[in-house]
């Protein structure tokens, strides 16, 4: 039988080792999987590549892994939140590395390692210091630059409804880089507000199958 | 800065008279976020949010609405009927492959060949964060840059080419301050509205950039838009 789920968050997050890639759901305080990060700091892994829109704020989730010297590298499209002080107290420090992406691109990235694809070229900044580096093509009259697929060891994100497959639906904008980081990750762990039934989820609404997904775990207040 | 100049509330007003009905758009954080407030309740507006929303409707009654049902400024949002949610991939398709008809954003500079810079300046000690800036400028169909027309100490923010890091070149199309609206033409800035009471001279003084003006440029009367 397939059973996704898993009794705690402890085991949900056992075995993601020090040097990890860890992509984190979330686009300001919606859709964080703040309990599945905790967990992981208790877990202990360090020297982590994080791959997040933000940067954390206060000392809850994101922020907590930087203040604990967890991070060795931060791939993110905003980091300069009201209230991202332990990342701009890491950066400055020059302890941690801070890949910036433009934030299509960083989602579109995490989809090209999904999908199975070698990269692809964009013209969100081709124009800009962050194509510096970068192989630019003139496509149809336009400037483009390529950019490499973006692959996670492990995804935590955050969902509303899961059924022992994994089958997920979402919680209004909560859904953001969850879908996607689900796709591109060796291992995607998923916090959910209530599990279902199998059969309980409306097929036509099922917003990521449960083949994208590895380890359920319920976490009722979120 | 003395003289005439409108205030804030007419130049998102102005902007607004240029979003048709039926359009999609998307307003950036800042000053193009009291567009949306101004828009006459008689077009069909559907808005979009880079974080996965389209039909965002405005702010909940203070403590109702969902926490996690948020636009790209991280406030608090409500949906409207025929309003739907996807996930972040879709939502920058929509902005990078030319299906939003109209963005506006603010702006740092924008050069005479319709360059703009709105993401970082040339201030030290701050990490540098982009969001979603790019691929909205890139892919919007028609972008409106709604900004001051020079920085608190006067100095012009249309210039012959931005100072600050590049968010993406050639992409604005019109621009719209407290003293003109001005066209990106394929010829360089021209200007086709200006503030009454403003001479052709003293706009050109606060532009660093050469300006032609329009056959037929039209009186911004304050209060009256």
């Amino acid at each position: 039988m397939i059973d996704k789920r898993v009794a705690s968050l402890t085991d949900a997050v056992a075995g993601i080792e020090d040097g990890a890639t860890v992509l984190v759901g979330g686009f300001g305080n919606s859709g964080i999987p703040v309990e599945l990060v905790h967990a992981l700091l208790d877990e202990g892994a360090r020297d982590l590549t994080l791959v997040t829109n933000n940067a954390g704020s206060g000392e809850s989730d994101v922020a907590a892994l930087l203040r604990e010297h967890r991070v060795r590298k931060i791939i993110c499209s905003y980091p300069r939140s009201s209230g991202s002080i332990w990342f701009e107290e890491r950066y400055r420090a020059g302890e941690i590395e801070l890949e910036l992406v433009p934030q299509g691109t960083l989602s579109e990235r995490m989809r090209a390692a999904g999908a199975g694809l070698g990269g692809f070229f964009t013209p969100a900044g081709a124009d800009s210091l962050l194509a510096e580096g970068k192989e630019v093509r003139v496509i149809n009259g336009r400037r483009h630059v390529f950019e490499e697929p973006l692959h996670g060891d492990v995804a935590l994100i955050k969902a509303r409804s899961a059924d022992r497959w994994g089958n997920l639906v979402y919680s209004t904008a909560a859904r953001n880089f969850g879908p996607t980081m689900a796709t591109a990750a060796a291992l995607t762990v998923v916090q959910v507000r209530e599990f279902v039934e199998l059969g309980d989820l409306d097929p036509e609404s099922i917003v990521t199958p449960g083949i994208f997904v590895d380890r359920v775990v319920q976490v009722e207040a979120s | 800065m003395s003289g005439p100049r409108l205030p804030l509330s007419d130049m998102a007003r102005r902007v607004a008279r240029d979003i048709p009905s039926g359009a999609y758009v998307n307003l950036g954080i800042g000053m193009p976020t009291l567009v949306g407030d101004v828009v006459s309740p008689e077009k069909e507006i559907v808005y979009h949010s880079e974080n996965g929303i389209l039909g965002m409707g405005p702010a909940p009654a203070p403590g109702e609405g969902d926490p996690e049902l948020i636009n790209a400024g991280k406030q608090p949002v409500t949906l409207v009927p025929g309003g739907s949610f996807f996930h972040h991939t879709d939502s920058f398709m929509m902005m990078r492959g030319g299906h939003i008809d109209v963005t506006v954003l603010g702006g740092f500079q924008v050069s005479e060949k319709g360059d703009l810079a709105n993401w970082a300046t040339d201030e030290v000690g701050h990490p540098p964060a982009v969001g979603g800036a790019m691929d909205l400028a890139v892919g919007a169909k028609r972008v409106l840059v709604l900004m001051t027309h020079t920085t608190k100490d006067g100095r012009p923010k249309i210039l012959p080419a931005c100072t600050f890091p590049l968010t993406a070149a050639a992409v604005v199309d019109r621009i719209y301050t407290e003293l003109a609206v001005i066209d990106v033409g394929a010829d360089g800035l021209v200007v086709r509205e200006m503030v009454a009471g403003l001479g052709r001279d003293e706009l050109q003084a606060r532009t660093a950039a050469r300006l032609a003006f329009a056959d037929d440029v039209v009186e911004l009367h304050p209060g009256a838009i």
